[in-house]
């Protein structure tokens, strides 16, 4: 069985990319637009890996990764940050509140793909 | 001295007189008892000896009071003499008839001069003195007036010793100076500072001089109430040898408003640059990798990904310009023009031209009002290159220079005539770096032009033969010179900004009812009134006033302040006052303008003419406004008939006239307000030699004249 990725990206010119490149992994690529958006579909769904933007409306994505973090049920959860923040600071405070790794756009889609595979273990 | 002269003289011709007897009888008896027949009766014979006795006498006391004359009296007078040139100084003891004395005139005369010579070379040294004191103290207040910096100093206390016209503005900017916020002389700095900012300060200075750097200054940042951001550069002012205490304190402050704005700007400017980059960039790199990974994708889906590129790097781009625009505005904004006179850089650029290329100037239409923003020196450069190129070129002889307004924008042109001259070579000379003798400058004419926010072009009139380059250049504002809210200082009179005799100053030392009249700080008053009847519901339309502080009259702390009274004008009043109605409309109302001038003379002695008068108009509003003039007064009028009681008239016009004030400005409240302090500084010595010294002294005085008793 597929694995299955959520993409949480309000902007639709990165989600078309990831979208494409994911699914030509062979992944099964959900996509929510907002912070509240990503919530639901990560509980209803139970993705395995989410990327999540930092920047989005409703809820940003630092609070996603907090209540996903927060929830026992989705312990094993990957969630890949995504930011055009680049600061050391926001880098930490992502890892910190348990984020399995952080990339700064623009990003190499080689390199993302790659790290995606790694966190799926695939 | 009469009677034991007198007695002198008698005892001396009453021994004379015994003496020429006995010898007359004494010869007078041999006489008669040398031959016994012929002699004289007894009877002649005392009556020659008397008549013998009394010519001698007469003889004896005639040389007597011409010897008299002569030693004993001309002494006592060379004496009294001496005594009197002692005192003055400057003449001579006159001649004396005595040799004697003539020579002792002569070395008093010696010493005399001696003196003198020693007063005159004291006096000297002292004027020299005063004279380098006066022009260093010029000096600095020049220097302070000049400073780019606001510049406070005070002493432990935190009262002001000296500040700068910078520090008044930028301290009381805001509240208008008359405000809740004042700076000035002898003056608590408190109202402008935390006070537990300073102290906390003064004591890292404290510990820092106490430690091995000594003398080093402390910063901090600060707001002011009117939301300024100061930044502050304190340093202590130390005592001499040889405790090298800190006796107050040096505050040099900055404002950072305006450069903490432009950091902030630029810092959003960076960071939209790096950061609001990221996205769209990150977008356009996951298109076109995906786009050149995979090699068999749909039409179609191509389309897409192409258009995600190209969206955003339109985005990216636009982005960019807005940042590169706010960014070079920053950079514009960095580069110091000046403000100058349009008509001087006219001059200055024809006298160059003229200078460096022999070329005769002749001065069209200069419009001698007008101020331009500019680098100047560029702009020389730039009419000095062009000048050259001309004449190189084309051997013209004369240049004219023309200045005019259009709009809002100034046109300065240099034009010539006779020769044809192409659009391209203006262009070639408008881009190419100036290279004029002796001066190479990477620079070109449009460079400078544009730097100054300026535009350039060349232009033909071909019905006139007339060529010319037009300078386009934004016009400013004429300079405001004179400071914000303060009256400005008069000239040739020395600035009033500093007073460093409140050093020894220390106003909860003292009481101040013992304190000496000139140490103490007054607030000079006077009002204009609707009438004279306060208790009536006249009403106060004006209020002015200004300080004395150390025995000076500051002329730049003023107060002047129309107030509208809410009722009628007399007619009469306004014969007196000169102020219509239409000057108080819009005016504040006596709710506001008082507790301003109650913040005004805090901490001061209100001093004015018939101030009994004044004093009762501000009383009856105390209570309505929660205020209380509580401070002490003195009274010009009551002094005045303390010093002359036999004079008539009481009146500031007399007063002035008495004591040699020139009266200007009066019946205005401000002016009669000066006049009254001038007034007063004149007293101050007259009081001092009645013996009247502290307030105190001052106030039982006034009490104690008759017109103390009148009551408004």
């Amino acid at each position: 069985m597929s694995k299955k990725v959520l993409i949480a990206d309000d902007e639709p010119n990165i989600v078309i990319s990831l979208e494409f490149l994911l699914r030509r992994e062979g992944f099964e690529v959900l996509v929510a637009v907002d912070g509240e958006e990503a919530l639901n579909k990560a509980r209803a769904e139970r993705p395995q890996l989410v990327l999540l933007d930092v920047m989005m409306p409703k809820m940003n994505g630092f609070d996603v990764c907090q209540a996903l973090r927060a929830d026992p049920e989705m312990a094993g959860m990957r969630i890949l940050m995504l930011t055009a923040k680049g600061r050391d600071t926001e880098v930490s405070k992502g890892l910190g509140l348990g984020a399995d790794a952080y990339v700064t756009k623009p990003f190499s889609t080689k390199d993302l793909v790659a790290q995606v595979r790694q966190l799926l273990g695939v | 001295m009469k009677f034991p002269r007198k007695l002198v003289i008698a005892v001396a011709a009453l021994c004379l007189f015994l003496l020429v007897l006995v010898a007359v009888v004494v010869a007078l008896m041999r006489v008669g008892s040398g031959d016994g027949g012929d002699a004289m009766s007894f009877g002649d014979r005392v009556a020659a000896i008397g008549m013998v006795s009394l010519l001698a006498c007469a003889i004896a006391s005639l040389a007597l009071n011409e010897a008299y004359r002569r030693y004993v009296r001309a002494s006592l007078r060379l004496a009294e003499e001496t005594g009197t040139l002692v005192a003055h100084g400057g003449a001579r003891v006159g001649d004396y008839a005595a040799p004697e004395l003539q020579k002792l005139g002569q070395a008093v005369n010696q010493l005399l001069a001696v003196r003198d010579a020693l007063e005159n070379d004291v006096a000297e040294r002292v004027r020299e003195a005063r004279a380098s004191l006066e022009e260093e103290r010029s000096r600095l207040a020049a220097l302070m007036a000049e400073l780019n910096q606001s510049i406070v100093v005070c002493n432990l206390d935190g009262r002001v010793l000296l500040y700068n016209q910078r520090a008044q503005q930028e301290l009381c900017s805001g509240s208008g100076g008359q405000g809740g916020e004042l700076l000035g002389l002898g003056r608590s700095i408190y109202p402008l500072f935390d006070h537990s900012l300073i102290a906390h300060a003064l004591e890292r200075l404290q510990q820092r001089a106490g430690g091995a750097s000594n003398g080093h200054a402390v910063q901090f940042v600060t707001a002011t109430r009117s939301g300024r951001l100061l930044l502050a550069h304190m340093s202590p002012v130390l005592a001499g040898e040889p405790d090298e205490a800190i006796t107050g304190f040096v505050l040099i402050l900055d404002d950072i408003t305006a450069a903490n704005e432009r950091d902030a700007r630029r810092d959003a400017l960076i960071q939209t640059l790096t950061e609001g980059g990221r996205g769209p960039l990150g977008n356009i790199r996951a298109a076109a990798e995906t786009l050149a990974d995979v090699d068999d994708m749909p039409a179609e889906q191509r389309e897409r990904f192409l258009g995600v590129i190209r969206d955003e790097a339109r985005a990216l781009s636009s982005h960019l310009e807005e940042a590169a625009a706010a960014f070079s505005a920053d950079l514009r904004a960095r580069w110091p023009l000046e403000e100058m006179l349009g008509a001087e850089l006219v001059a200055a650029a024809a006298r160059r031209i003229a200078e460096h290329c022999g070329l005769a100037v002749k001065l069209d239409n200069v419009d001698e009002s007008l101020w331009l923003r500019i680098d100047s020196f560029g702009l020389l450069q730039v009419l000095t290159f062009l000048s050259t190129r001309l004449l190189d070129e084309y051997q013209i002889r004369e240049v004219r220079l023309a200045l005019s307004l259009d709009g809002k924008l100034a046109q300065l042109d240099l034009i010539w005539s006779g020769t044809l001259m192409n659009n391209e070579t203006a262009m070639e000379w408008e881009v190419a770096s100036m290279n004029t003798s002796g001066e190479a400058t990477p620079l070109s004419v449009r460079e400078v032009v544009e730097r100054c926010n300026g535009e350039v072009w060349f232009q033909r009139e071909r019905v006139s033969h007339r060529a010319y380059f037009r300078i386009l250049l934004p016009s400013a504002e004429a300079r405001q010179e004179a400071p914000r809210g303060s009256v400005p200082a008069r000239q040739g009179s020395r600035p009033e900004f500093y007073d460093f005799d409140l050093f020894s100053w220390s106003a909860s030392a003292h009481e101040l009812d013992d304190r000496p009249l000139g140490e103490l700080a007054y607030t000079v008053f006077d009002t204009e009134t609707t009438g004279l009847l306060p208790s009536d519901g006249d009403e106060i339309i004006q209020i002015g006033a200004t300080r004395i502080v150390n025995r000076r009259l500051l002329r730049n702390e003023c107060f002047d302040q129309l107030v509208d009274p809410q009722r009628q004008l007399s007619r009469e009043s306004i014969a007196i006052h000169g102020i219509t109605p239409d000057l108080l409309d819009g005016q504040p109302t006596i709710d506001s303008v008082l507790p301003a001038f109650h913040a005004f003379c805090a901490d001061t002695v209100l001093l004015g003419h018939n101030a009994a008068f004044d004093m009762r108009f501000l009383q009856l509003k105390e209570e309505h406004l929660g205020l209380r003039f509580d401070q002490p007064v003195l009274d010009t009028l009551l002094l005045s008939a303390v010093l002359h009681p036999n004079q008539e008239s009481h009146r500031l016009e007399a007063i002035a006239e008495r004591l040699g004030v020139s009266v200007i400005g009066r019946h205005t409240a401000l002016g009669d307000a000066m006049v009254t302090g001038e007034i007063f500084l004149k007293m101050l010595p007259l009081l001092a030699a009645m013996g009247i010294r502290t307030l105190r002294e001052a106030r039982e005085a006034s009490e104690r004249t008759y017109h103390a008793r009148i009551k408004y």
